[in-house]
């Protein structure tokens, strides 16, 4: 299926949840709310007409400063702000980003035997920053899943063991979130006591 | 977690009657053991030898490449994907670079296809190479290890002799590479195969009927396709499970929709067909790169001849000045070779036109108003490379799988968020899945062929 | 002591000294790119065997050098001490590549910037990765600093620095 007719089928079996679709440089993406995800994520694995049977990524993005960048200066000295003419004109410009919402959840399903991708995203406000876990239908999602929860605080509910990946257990905060410095450094901090970590 | 066997208490004795008291032991492997050529923590619960249950930490090599990519410019992004996977860099920077080049629409001259190709298969043969050769010396064949060393150090002066560096290459940009093949490349690439393809053959006759390597490796560190499809598994281990997936053949880039290549694929799943797989895929990248070698565009110094003259920058600057058009009009301009003396005529062919997205040759840059223009809005402050807002993903084959970058933009001159979905990150998540049932001493050739790329993996 | 026992032993140090170096059994605490070129090193193009390192030992407890191959993250850190903390005097810590030595252009959350911050370092070999050769180079300097540290004290009491010969407008004595 192409990205239109993957977009266009999507739309009409789920109406009521899809708030958004584009097909952004031949990248099919259709914007749904966090309470049909898991529906949703069914249908795609198991309808015969889409068979996503690979979830190939899954990530997210804070979109709190988006498009807020500071403006480059020249000669900062002299108070001249100049906002460079961006960017290569676009046709079919991109529609933004999916509401006000902070963070969005990017699931990216690949089809084998159709050969055909599709990009999910999920708006999930910063507060409530919580959806289902795909854990369930792929197991490659668990430690996706624990990685966007490292990385950017997001809860997973029903995922069985939602903790820290790649960061250690005693980290604060959520290194990836736009609001953490890039090079804010915690204490070093001992291996846990375990058992098994005494090789002393 | 699957469980294979029900677990027993751990240290303290079962409470048996008659039988034979029997506990589980937990074994705690890394992050620094001798058996893991890669930082990561198995702590595995022991039934005797075999393997009842298995949590795997990882994240001992996160050094924050989705953060870092946010503080540079996009082509300051390549040399962190350098670091990816460090056994083939020159993939990630091609995946890299054609992901943003999708993000901007534009496209790169045919040439430049060709020679990403090229790279990017010689990439592949050194990280299988490394990767068979290290399984092989953990299961005690150092020969093979010695040798497919050797081999990789032919390739990696092939790869030095294009980009300079034999490691960390950065050679790719965003709409081109940084230079086109050297001269006399085609020779030096048949030489290097040769090496390579006795090597092979040799590790070929060493490995392939040797009993113990066999003993070893079939029949452990099973996975069903199902299974790997549903952990996201690609590239080699997943063909090694009879599925047929690569991104060359299913969503081509570049240009290996048109070339002829076979993917060699698997029935049993195991670490044996791995072996295999990676061992017959080293051939096939031989076979692409001989053919891209073949059917490449040449450069235009082979097309056109160039009719002009050659005349200094500075003396053409100064023809312009006065105003004498005839004298330079069919001339082109040379430089210093201290001032990259790139040749003109040769960036046209690998590097798209687009003079948003790369920097003008050296003859402009030095030779002109507008080149000189063009120069210092990429690289000043706050300038450059600026796409359009939006988002795009795009995946490439690399030597563990698909590679995918999803890179968003808002507009600025740095990515707002590049991710990367590494092929190995999948591949260890179904590490416990891999290892439980087996014995211990399993551990070692089934990690050997998960090629996990501690760069990659933890990012 | 008398004058025929110090030269005995200020010989015999310097003989261990020459068999230390010689006999360096190295531990590759390898994590990241630079490992690459750490193997490319140890196999047989570069062939660090002929300096002799070339037995990597892979516990601690076994090795004279630690050679810290590839990027420390603040995870890996506090491993990183413990196993400097395991291994047996004398002992020498190498950092090799450029992000043991500072950090390299990883300065982030997750980096540690230099391993000197947590152990002594011996032998800094910067590059992104080395090259070989300049492992070798600075597997040499390793050795002439084991070298040096057998002949110190005794030896530079036997053997005292060279008179300075003063030129007229130095001060004189």
């Amino acid at each position: 299926m192409d990205a239109a007719a993957l977009i266009q089928a999507l739309t009409e079996r789920f109406a009521d949840a899809v708030r958004g679709s584009h097909a952004y440089r031949g990248d099919a993406t259709i914007v749904i709310s966090r309470e049909r995800l898991l529906d949703l994520a069914g249908t795609l694995k198991d309808d015969a007409a889409f068979q996503m049977n690979f979830l190939m990524d899954l990530t997210a993005v804070d979109f709190s400063v988006f498009g807020k960048g500071p403006s480059p200066a020249f000669f900062a000295s002299s108070g001249v702000v100049v906002r460079p003419s961006a960017e290569l004109p676009d046709e079919h410009p991109w529609p933004g980003p999916p509401g006000p919402a902070r963070f969005i959840v990017v699931y990216h399903f690949f089809s084998l035997p159709l050969k055909h991708r599709l990009r999910v995203e999920v708006p999930l406000e910063e507060a409530d920053a919580e959806l289902d876990s795909v854990t369930s239908l792929w197991a490659g999602a668990d430690w996706l899943e624990r990685e966007v929860w490292d990385m950017f605080g997001i809860r997973f509910r029903g995922h069985a063991n939602l903790k820290r990946i790649l960061m250690y257990e005693q980290f604060v905060g959520h290194p990836l979130r736009k609001d953490y410095p890039v090079n804010k450094r915690q204490p070093l901090i001992e291996p846990d006591g375990d058992a098994s970590s005494h090789s002393r | 977690m699957p469980r294979a066997i029900p677990d027993n208490p751990v240290g303290a004795p079962a409470a048996a009657s008659g039988a034979l008291e029997t506990r589980d032991m937990l074994l705690n492997v890394g992050p620094a053991h001798p058996a893991m050529h890669g930082i990561i923590r198995i702590v595995a619960r022991l039934d005797g030898e075999q393997i009842v249950n298995a949590d795997v930490e990882i994240g001992y090599l996160h050094r924050g490449f989705e953060k870092m990519s946010e503080t540079v410019d996009y082509n300051g992004v390549i040399p962190y994907t350098d670091r990816l996977n460090y056994v083939s860099p020159l993939i990630n920077n091609v995946g890299y670079s054609m992901a943003v080049e999708k993000l901007l629409g534009i496209s790169v001259p045919e040439r430049c296809h060709y020679i990403r190709v090229i790279v990017s298969e010689i990439s592949r043969i050194t990280d299988h190479l490394t990767c068979v050769g290290a399984s092989a010396m953990e299961l005690g064949a150092f020969t093979v290890f010695l040798y497919m060393i050797k081999a990789r150090e032919y390739l990696w002066e092939l790869v030095e002799s294009v980009t300079g560096a034999r490691l960390t290459v950065s050679y790719c940009r965003v709409g081109g590479v940084k230079a086109d093949l050297p001269e006399g490349f085609a020779n030096q690439c048949r030489q290097a195969f040769e090496e390579t393809r006795r090597v092979l053959a040799e590790s070929d006759a060493l490995l392939t009927r040797n009993r113990i390597f066999v003993d070893r490796m079939s029949g452990t560190g099973k996975i069903s396709a199902d299974d790997a499809i549903s952990y996201g598994i690609t590239g080699p281990f997943l063909r090694a499970s009879g599925v047929p997936y690569d991104v060359r053949k299913d969503c081509p880039y570049a240009s290996y929709d048109r070339l002829e290549f076979d993917v060699p694929v698997g029935t049993r799943g195991d670490n044996f067909d791995r072996y295999l797989v990676r061992m017959e895929e080293m051939q096939q990248s031989m076979r692409i790169v001989e053919q891209a070698l073949r059917d490449m565009p040449p450069g235009p110094f082979q097309v056109n001849p160039q009719t002009g003259c050659p005349l200094p920058a500075s003396e053409m600057v100064d023809q312009a000045k006065v105003g004498n058009i005839p004298a330079i009009r069919d001339a082109y301009a040379v430089t210093d070779p201290t001032l990259d003396g790139s040749a003109k005529p040769l960036r046209v062919s690998i590097a798209t036109a687009e003079k948003r997205v790369f920097l003008p040759s050296k003859e402009d840059t030095y030779g002109n108003i507008e080149g000189l223009m063009q120069h210092f809005k990429l690289v000043m402050y706050g300038h450059g490379t600026r796409p359009p807002k939006g988002e795009v993903y795009f995946a490439v084959e690399g030597a563990n799988g698909e590679l995918g970058f999803y890179v968003v933009s808002d507009g600025g001159n740095t990515p707002y968020r590049v991710r990367v979905r590494p092929p190995c990150f999948a591949i260890m998540s179904a590490l416990p899945k891999l290892i439980i049932g087996d014995m211990m001493a399993d551990l070692t050739p089934t990690f050997g062929s998960i090629n996990m790329i501690g760069g990659e993996l933890d990012r | 002591m008398s004058g025929d026992a110090a030269f005995v032993t200020s010989r015999l140090d310097e003989a261990i000294g020459w068999a230390r170096k010689y006999s360096i059994f190295q531990y590759p605490f390898v994590t990241a790119c630079c490992g690459m070129e750490y193997m490319a090193t140890a196999c047989s193009h570069y062939d660090i065997d002929r300096f002799g390192a070339g037995l990597p030992r892979f516990s601690p407890r076994q090795a004279d050098v630690l050679f810290v191959v590839g990027t420390i993250s603040q995870k890996m850190a506090p491993v990183l001490k413990r196993i400097y903390d395991q291994m047996a005097e004398p002992k020498w810590v190498v950092s090799f590549g450029v992000c043991t030595c500072t950090g390299g252009f990883y300065d982030n959350y997750a980096t540690l910037m230099g391993i000197d911050t947590i152990i002594p370092v011996d032998v800094y070999i910067p590059g992104c990765p080395p090259r070989p050769e300049y492992v070798l180079d600075g597997l040499l300097k390793l050795q002439a600093k084991i070298q040096a540290q057998h002949e110190s004290g005794r030896r530079s009491a036997r053997e005292p620095r060279p008179e300075l010969e003063l030129e007229p407008w130095m001060p004189q004595r």
